[in-house]
């Protein structure tokens, strides 16, 4: 394993970090139910089609193509108006080489409230400028807040409560253009994005554009940007052109510690 | 009801007291003011439909007019009855000249004004009636078809497509939906008007808008002929545009609408004084047309800690079932919401949950409660979640709930796919029906963990509601009394919207809703 010391820097895994189950191939991973490589699989569909033989054999080879043999439909009910649904089990055809699997990650330690402050109070010398906001239509701003507010999320503390952050939450249905004009404004340091409603992949969009507008402004290397949500990933969102994205469940202290690690490596 | 709590009436009626006196001057504030949106609504209600070339409604261009020539203050109805003498169209005709600035909005001379007023009141009358028409159909539908046992499973359809969410919701009301609620666009709550005509997009929802009542409400009086009940369709009166969904929902036949006191201006951050004036208006026409309100304390627990803020549900309930009253709904139509999103690994959770949920209904025994299992709680494990749903549909049964909203595996995920609604209503069904009379035969310790429960939140509520009394309705949402959410009087969305009646302010609309409701 290569080592993984420097702040904010995705290191590929030559080999497996865990030891893997009696039996099991990493260069060929199947799902397991009962016997290694069985490659037990269940799977759940409704039909636009009433239940009948034949569409039970439109789903049973629906389920071959998606690479299943050895199908059995266990469940089956006609919801009415022409639906049908169907419970599954079959067992996958394919493999995955999970010794050549690399996934992007934010690698940054993590550090406690104290110990938060204190490196930027060392580091920096001043406080940082954080400004966050669910954009587009979205009033959901249950994630920014958690990071954010006072109160925070799981028990930490939110970014307002740290001495060395200075917040400003700009909460739900803020235009993107908006966002970075208040940005702007504030100097900020980190903008921060939530976006909770994925419908159509309207994230993605919103995300896109906000990254599009920050650039043509020209500011784009002065601020750390930083998306979350419950369908945001480290990977989305550094294919979107984000420094960092966080997923459901993280906490404060996650994403604190990455805007002060990686706002230091960036001085120097 | 079976008192089975042994809660103090004392108590009770210590919160009435605090609550009534919170709602006394809530309306009281509401009946000095007015709002672009009551102003509309009341348009809509005289008969103004449609959108001018660009898409803005028509009741928007014309309350704009009366606004910007100053009219605005004495209520819409007067100058727009005449704007129609002078145009000599009908009300939605007379919109149209008003929007393309052919028709002035003025306050008529004092030899026009009878004839204004004559008008106005005609339409009022005529909206009135397209209320009560409404109203007599539903009757007649459940009257015929009835509507299946209590509580009533309530589900969601929210594709963003109206078409799509009719297949949704007739095959969720084969499989047992007695309530279909179309959920809403996620921007919606906070646009200053209503999209108009059938929409097939929308984000985290569908639009609501007076065409998607209509194609909604067909396809569940299609439905209800095959499953031999009435199928009940629930939308929002919320937002920015609370009192013209409440209008176009009661012309329609909504049957019930989500509308709670507090809720957008905790939530989406709407000015208070614009909300709880658009609410008492949306709440007098809610009475008039006979529809069920659901209020939204569901959804407190969700930001605040499930157990040592219990109360402010319990509290919030007591305020809006005060404000509801004074607005002339009976307490059999106040649907109050209750959700106390329980953490399901907490030990004794269930125990509690059935105190929070009894004591719900021995407090307010004619509201028909809208009972919600834990949505904070699902984490996307569809097959624990399933369990967990279950759990408290049992929960839901055995406390005698009257709304059931029936917890989806996916919750969290997306909105509900076809099967997800399928295995939910399977599931609730099957649950309560194989407990269908277990509450006639459950009672609970004295003094046990039930009881202590139920007497703990309904004393913590009693404290708060004196202290919110004492303190008044704005200063305790500013200190964050409720779902630990602070707002202010002047901040949030929507106040440039609000004004105070003038003298000679005058609403046909209200006055014949007021006579009707309250007498």
């Amino acid at each position: 394993m290569k080592p993984q010391d420097e702040v904010g820097q995705t290191v590929p895994r030559a080999v497996p970090p865990v030891a893997l189950p009696p039996g099991a191939d990493p260069h060929q991973v199947r799902p397991y139910g009962d016997t290694m490589n069985d490659g037990a699989v269940q799977v759940s569909f409704s039909l636009p089609l009433p239940l009948n033989d034949e569409a039970r054999e439109t789903a049973r080879r629906l389920a071959g193509k998606m690479g299943l043999h050895d199908i059995l439909i266990y469940h089956e009910a006609d919801l009415g108006y022409g639906f049908s649904f169907y419970i599954l089990y079959g067992k996958c055809r394919h493999t995955v080489d999970y010794a050549r699997v690399v996934v992007p990650k934010v690698s940054t330690t993590r550090m406690g409230f104290e110990e938060i402050n204190a490196f930027i109070r060392e580091r920096v010398g001043r406080p940082l400028r954080v400004v966050g906001a669910c954009i587009g239509n979205d009033a959901h701003t249950v994630g920014i807040d958690a990071i954010l507010n006072m109160k925070g999320y799981a028990g930490e503390y939110g970014l307002e409560r740290y001495p060395m952050f200075k917040v400003l939450n700009l909460g739900s249905q803020v235009p993107s253009e908006d966002l970075l004009a208040r940005a702007v404004e504030f100097r900020a340091d980190a903008v921060l994005v939530s976006q909770v409603v994925t419908q159509k992949d309207i994230h993605l969009t919103n995300l896109a554009e906000l990254v599009d507008m920050v650039e043509a402004e020209g500011v784009r290397e002065r601020v750390l940007m930083i998306c979350g949500g419950p369908r945001i990933t480290h990977e989305v969102a550094l294919e979107l052109g984000f420094d960092a994205g966080f997923g459901p469940g993280t906490t404060p202290t996650v994403v604190a510690s990455f805007i002060v690690q990686e706002f230091v490596r960036r001085l120097h | 009801m079976e008192r089975k709590l042994d809660l103090d009436p004392a108590v009770i009626e210590r919160c009435r007291r605090a609550a009534a006196a919170v709602a006394d001057f809530v309306i009281g504030f509401a009946r000095e003011r007015s709002t672009v949106s009551i102003e509309r609504a009341t348009l809509r209600l005289m008969g103004v439909g449609g959108a001018d070339a660009e898409g803005v409604p028509l009741v928007n261009r014309v309350v704009e007019a009366a606004a910007a020539r100053r009219v605005l203050g004495r209520g819409v109805a007067l100058s727009f009855g005449a704007a129609m003498a002078a145009a000599g169209e009908d009300a939605t005709g007379t919109a149209r000249l008003i929007a393309s600035g052919r028709v002035q909005m003025t306050a008529p001379t004092p030899g026009e004004e009878d004839a204004a007023r004559e008008r106005a009141a005609a339409l009022a009358e005529a909206g009135c009636e397209r209320i009560l028409a409404a109203r007599r159909a539903r009757d007649g539908a459940i009257g015929r078809l009835g509507e299946g046992e209590r509580p009533l499973l309530y589900v969601i359809v929210a594709s963003g497509n109206i078409f799509e969410d009719t297949l949704q919701a007739k095959v969720a009301a084969r499989a047992g939906a007695q309530v279909v609620a179309v959920i809403r666009s996620t921007a919606q709550s906070l646009l200053d008007y209503i999209p108009e005509g059938a929409t097939t997009e929308g984000f985290g929802g569908t639009y609501a808008t007076q065409e998607n009542f209509r194609i909604m409400r067909a396809a569940l009086d299609e439905v209800s002929e095959e499953v031999g009940r009435y199928v009940r369709q629930c939308n929002y009166a919320s937002g920015l545009c609370m009192p013209e969904m409440a209008a176009l929902g009661a012309v329609e036949r909504l049957d019930m609408m989500l509308n709670d006191a507090l809720y957008g201006i905790l939530f989406r951050d709407i000015n208070m004084q614009r909300t709880l004036t658009d609410q008492a208006f949306s709440r007098l026409i809610s009475a008039a047309g006979d529809l069920t309100i659901n209020t939204g304390e569901d959804n407190y627990l969700t930001t605040a800690d499930p157990l040592k803020a219990a109360h402010t549900v319990l509290a919030s309930q007591f305020i809006n079932e005060a404000v509801a009253l004074r607005c002339g709904l009976p307490p059999a139509r106040i649907g109050l919401g209750h959700a106390m999103q329980m953490d399901p690994w907490m030990e004794d959770m269930f125990v509690l949950e059935v105190a929070q949920a009894r004591m719900v209904r021995e407090v307010f025994p004619e509201a028909p409660i809208k009972y919600m299992p834990p949505t904070k709680h699902m984490t996307g494990n569809i097959f624990r979640g399933h369990v967990q749903d279950a759990l408290f549909a049992l929960a839901s049964v055995m406390t005698g709930q009257g709304i059931h909203l029936v917890g989806m595996m996916t919750e969290a995920m997306h909105t509900p796919h076809i099967h997800d609604r399928f295995l939910a209503l399977e599931a609730t069904r099957m649950v309560m029906t194989a407990a269908r009379h277990l509450a006639d035969e459950v009672s609970f310790r004295a003094q046990g963990r039930v009881q202590a429960r139920a007497r703990e939140v309904l004393a913590q509520a009693a404290e708060m509601l004196d202290a919110v009394a004492r303190e008044g309705l704005f200063a305790a949402i500013e200190k964050g009394w409720f779902a630990d959410v602070s707002r202010s009087p002047g901040g949030g969305r929507g106040l440039a919207g609000v004004f105070r009646k003038e003298p000679g302010y005058w609403n046909p609309v209200e006055d014949r809703l007021r006579a009707q409701v309250i007498g």
